[in-house]
């Protein structure tokens, strides 16, 4: 077994990531080790690559592998609009989906009473810094449509509330949804704001 | 074993990659956790939001057991209450308080049925600070900290009462407090049911069932602050006075 137990450790370690279990990490790890030139190797050398350059932007929280990510540097995409994001998984979505041309600001979290999550936790001073110093004319809340979303919303709201345009993402019927499978809050919430066509 | 209720959703925390330990406020077993398998899939994330009233169905092989849920909604508040920032700072604050209050399967139905009225009548914002209120009274009273404010706890009169002793809970007239009126709270007429219920007096009224929650029921069950969310409730309608 001794034999193995660089593979059993590496094994080990694939199978904490996400989506990832025991068995599903054997099998990547049989893969890779299949295809070591073309697959082991490559990914060895572009991790050791990222662990030792992935960094937070100073600015705005997104994760890049320099100290200003890509979006902030760009000049154009200093439009005068911010989107706030909860999570950098959430400015990842935004952008694959390639409609928002302005720049993020990734908040770090949720306000939760729950986990002990409050307001000095989030970076919404940095946010209100950032409105100031870049001459922000709209921010957008671009934040879940939960409880601690909406309450997250409000709260920043509240804090920005007369120094700049504030909007939402509206709330609804999901593109392809049928309303049969909807639960009662979407329906209500997609009813509540309805539009005239 | 196994139960079926009905239940108020109190609190979700994740448990590994899909799956989500829940509190739900139920009638007939309190306040109870479980897990949820698949809480994170797109069919029942929208389903546990806090506040949301479930069929709950639960399991396990012993009692002591933590058990898991099988949930289905009978009906979501979340659409009301993201609707309104009143709303919002009153469902998370009697969320957060049931869950900060309750102990864990000690039923408590006349508080159950309470605060599902009270979250019925969420979205009505000039009924639910009156309604959160009289709901934070009956939260005191249930778990043994409940004001007495039928008369003087000095003289016994039942006109006249203008304060609440800090330590029993009971109203004082102005004779009565004599020169320890200043030690002595307020008693806002709101609070015995009278006067015109304006917010104002309504937030008075909450500072006083704040104290007691905070100086009383608060430290009797652990070490934990009350809430910050029912500060941001009483924030949200000071500023709704201004």
């Amino acid at each position: 077994m001794s034999s193995t137990k660089d593979i059993d450790a590496l094994i080990e370690i694939m199978a904490k990531l996400p989506g990832l279990g025991p068995r599903s990490a054997r099998r990547a790890v049989l893969q890779m080790i299949r295809k070591r030139a073309l697959l082991m190797q490559p990914l060895a050398d572009q991790m050791t690559r990222v662990a030792a350059t992935a960094r937070e932007c100073l600015n705005c929280g997104n994760i890049g592998t320099a100290d200003i990510c890509d979006i902030c540097a760009a000049e154009k995409r200093a439009n005068g609009q911010i989107c706030v994001v909860a999570d950098v998984a959430d400015l990842w979505a935004m952008e694959r989906a390639g409609v928002f041309k302005g720049r993020y600001h990734v908040l770090g979290g949720t306000l939760s009473a729950l986990d002990g999550i409050g307001p000095e936790e989030l970076s919404i001073p940095r946010l209100i810094d950032r409105i100031e110093a870049e001459g922000v004319t709209e921010v957008i809340l671009a934040l879940s449509a939960t409880i601690d979303g909406q309450t997250t919303a409000h709260y920043i709201a509240d804090q920005l509330e007369g120094r700049v345009t504030l909007t939402s993402l509206a709330q609804g019927v999901p593109i392809g949804g049928e309303l049969d499978y909807l639960d009662d809050g979407t329906i209500s919430a997609a009813l509540n704001a309805r539009k005239s066509l | 074993m196994e139960w079926r209720d009905t239940g108020i959703l109190l609190s979700l925390r994740k448990h590994g990659e899909n799956s989500a330990i829940v509190e739900a406020f139920t009638p007939e077993h309190g306040r109870h956790a479980g897990v949820v398998r698949g809480a994170s899939s797109r069919k029942l994330g929208p389903v546990l939001q806090p506040g949301a009233q479930l069929d709950l169905q639960w399991r396990a092989r012993l009692e002591d057991h933590l058990g898991s849920y099988t949930v289905e909604l009978q009906r979501s508040r979340a659409a009301q209450a993201m609707g309104s920032r009143l709303a919002l700072a009153g469902l998370n604050a009697v969320v957060a308080l049931l869950g900060f209050c309750l102990p864990e399967r000690e039923p408590h139905l006349p508080l159950y049925q309470r605060s599902e009225a009270l979250l019925d009548l969420l979205g009505q914002d000039e009924l639910w600070p009156l309604a959160y209120l009289r709901w934070e009274m009956s939260l005191l009273e249930e778990l043994g900290y409940g004001l007495d404010l039928s008369s003087c706890a000095v003289t016994g009169a039942i006109q006249g009462l203008v304060h609440v002793s800090p330590k029993s809970g009971r109203a004082v007239s102005a004779k009565g407090a004599g020169e320890w009126a200043d030690r002595l709270l307020p008693l806002p007429p709101v609070l015995r049911g009278e006067g015109a219920a304006e917010d104002a007096d309504i937030i008075e009224a909450l500072r006083v069932t704040g104290f007691f929650l905070e100086s009383k029921l608060a430290p009797a069950i652990g070490t934990r602050p009350v809430p910050e969310a029912r500060a941001r409730l009483i924030d949200r309608l000071e500023q709704g006075l201004s």
